[in-house]
């Protein structure tokens, strides 16, 4: 993984200091809460319903243990003993003093971590497929470009001051695992004719209170481009998107008003001005910072096969958490581990200090020190041998981290919702809870299939719900919860909006909503291998209308 | 006019707190102050903004409260869990709120 060079530690602890400098001419009363908000932000500092909260930039989700560590740390020294990782696969702390957050950034920076461009009108965190680097189905590792990415994006003068928030994820295979459809802009690595590396682009995707599909507005963009194309996009957006309006501020609206085509017409016009130039990157750059995402050196462990054969033989729970929980490997003595974080009736997106010292610890035994943060609120040890699958699994048991419901209709994204949310209207975690109690049972679970669900307490989709293939969005209706309910939504490569099924449910009703819902699809499916789906797109709403409104839906 | 209280979160530390009967800011909603007079509001919101720009709180709002069996009780959802915190269980140590004090 990249490692900081001495600009990276020399501007990371500068940025510290500032901080630290700040807050306390914040705390002596010298700076009013005004002047020191947006430097807060910077910061990643947010204040929330109970207190402060602290968002930590994981860059491309990518840590190693002694991070990981460190984050457990935190938790324990400055927060309630646990952090809840996000779909931007960083994590937040809930509960931090504002006068403790300089020593928390001071200790991240000793671990190479920090909080920049976690809030305000800047490039956030760039994702990235969480397999990055392991799959299989990989053209290439899209790691060192969503790192040129960050560097690049780091306090750009240009873009520090953007229109509003603006997002990116990059994926390196066909199937897409990083969103990339629902970002302001979504890069594709792939490779053209000729063998050369690029992308395909897309741009102005987005979910809020105005969901967009991205729009491709590239097939193949050479990799030495990436950076003149990508400012030009910015440079389109930072002259005409709409700072008038905060609702019509992002990229999404931008393109959906000028027109794709046009839009296009002007990030080709200014990528010419751009390209060739200083942006352009050298070949010895991409290979420097590709080198530090080289694949780990794995040793044949052919002996796995047969270790994994016979331990799934005796052992059924671990058998169907290999099922559920490991992808292959492109390493065919490999797999991928989930490590989810959607316990049944847990808290989706919570791990305790505990449990991040633990998967720390597993990560250095089990897995070359490498662990992956991913946009589902779930952790990837990406590289574990089949020989030592059963001692990993063995640990996470103990840690109460072993569920096996990865893609499952249990494994759901979650907002924090109206318990933490200062902008929530309506709570998600709850609902959560009740969902994965109503689904819990392992066989219930295997029967429904692939069913992902994801939550938001608000219009702001942080729970991604317009993707969810059942989303349920919380509003506040007379001073009461009330979710609203869409289905067919989808954030892969052939990504879909769910569209809005009817009125909405009272909280004490939605679970029964998705039950029916789920026994609709079930009592429809052609078969166990058409997925909630697939089911879905060849029915379409009126069947799940008919089952949740009866008459009434007919009637309209 | 519905009774109200002034709230905030505490600058160091953020911690949401309610403004008490000595003037002073308070962890505990029950110790809140009720003004249930237009000048009691008045009042209220001068201290809110005096506070503020005294650096002691941030993010001062008046809120709606009405009296249960002696309780003070917000009349919306948010404020409730404000003031009880999180509805579930989420961390070792610490209680979730009551869900008698949270429903509507």
């Amino acid at each position: 993984m990249y490692r900081y060079d001495e600009f990276d530690h020399a501007f990371v602890s500068s940025r510290v200091e500032q901080f630290r400098d700040q807050v306390a001419r914040r705390l002596s009363g010298e700076l009013a809460e005004d002047a020191f908000k947006p430097l807060r932000l910077m910061n990643g500092v947010y204040l929330q319903l109970h207190a402060y909260m602290l968002r930590v930039a994981i860059p491309y989700g990518t840590l190693n243990s002694r991070q990981m560590r460190m984050l457990a740390h935190i938790a324990r020294k400055y927060d309630r003993g646990y952090g809840h990782f996000t779909t931007r696969q960083n994590i937040q702390y809930n509960w931090p003093k504002l006068s403790d957050t300089p020593d928390i950034l001071s200790e991240l920076a000793s671990v190479e971590m920090h909080a920049l461009q976690t809030s305000g009108n800047c490039i956030r965190n760039v994702t990235a497929d969480h397999f990055a680097g392991a799959a299989a189905d990989e053209v290439a590792d899209p790691r060192p470009y969503a790192e040129i990415l960050r560097q690049w994006s780091s306090v750009h003068p240009e873009f520090s001051f953007l229109p509003r928030k603006f997002k990116i994820a990059v994926t390196g295979a066909e199937r897409d695992r990083a969103a990339i459809q629902v970002h302001d802009i979504g890069l594709h690595l792939k490779k053209n004719d000729k063998g050369e590396i690029g992308f395909a682009v897309y741009v102005g995707g987005g979910q809020g209170r105005t969901p967009m599909i991205a729009k491709k507005i590239r097939d193949f963009l050479p990799e030495q481009d990436l950076l003149s194309y990508t400012t030009a996009i910015l440079r389109v957006y930072n002259l005409h998107g709409r700072r008038d309006n905060k609702y019509k501020a992002r990229i999404k609206i931008l393109v959906h008003e000028t027109g794709t085509e046009e839009l296009a017409r002007q990030v080709e016009a200014e990528f010419a001005h751009l390209q060739g130039a200083e942006l352009k990157l050298p070949e010895a750059d991409i290979e420097a910072i590709s080198t530090y995402f080289a694949p780990p050196a794995l040793v044949a462990r052919p002996e796995g096969w047969a270790q994994l054969a016979g331990a799934k033989k005796a052992d059924a729970s671990f058998a169907q958490w290999v099922h559920q929980n490991v992808e292959p490997h492109k390493h065919p003595d490999y797999g991928m581990v989930t490590i989810s974080l959607k316990p049944i009736g847990g808290v989706p997106g919570d791990a305790t200090d505990v449990q991040m010292d633990a998967v720390a610890d597993i990560a250095e035994q089990y897995a070359l020190d490498e662990i992956r943060i991913t946009h589902e609120q779930n952790i990837v040890l990406p590289h574990v041998a089949l020989a030592d699958l059963e001692a990993v699994y063995k640990v996470l048991v103990a840690q109460g981290l072993a569920t096996a419901n990865a893609g499952l209709i249990t494994d759901m994204i979650v907002c924090p919702g109206l318990d933490y949310c200062a902008l929530a209207n309506a709570r998600s975690i709850p609902v959560a809870q009740a969902i994965s109690q109503r689904f819990g049972s392992a066989e219930r679970q295997a029967e429904i299939g692939e069913l992902k669900i994801k939550i938001s307490g608000c219009i702001n989709a942080c729970g991604h719900h317009h993707v969810g293939h059942i989303g349920l969005l919380g509003v506040e209706k007379k001073g009461a919860e009330l979710y609203q309910i869409t289905l067919g939504g989808s954030a892969d490569e052939h990504t879909s909006i769910g569209e809005i099924i009817g009125r909405g449910f009272e909280p004490e009703k939605v679970t029964d909503a998705v039950e029916k819902i789920v026994d609709t699809y079930l009592g429809l499916r052609l078969s166990k291998d058409e997925t909630f789906l697939q089911a879905y797109r060849r029915v379409g709403p009126q069947p799940f209308k008919d089952a949740l409104y009866g008459e009434a839906a007919q009637a309209a | 006019m519905a009774d109200k209280v002034l709230t905030a979160n505490r600058l160091t530390d953020g911690i949401a707190v309610w403004l008490d009967a000595s003037g002073a800011w308070n962890e505990a909603l029950q110790s809140a102050l009720v003004a249930r007079h237009t000048e009691a509001v008045a009042a209220l919101e001068e201290i809110g903004k005096r506070d503020f720009s005294a650096n002691l709180v941030v993010d001062v709002n008046v809120v709606d409260v009405e009296e249960v069996n002696g309780l003070i009780r917000p009349l919306r959802l948010r404020e409730r869990i404000r003031a009880a915190g999180p509805t579930m269980d989420y961390a070792p140590g610490y209680k979730p709120a009551d869900p008698a004090f949270i429903a509507a």
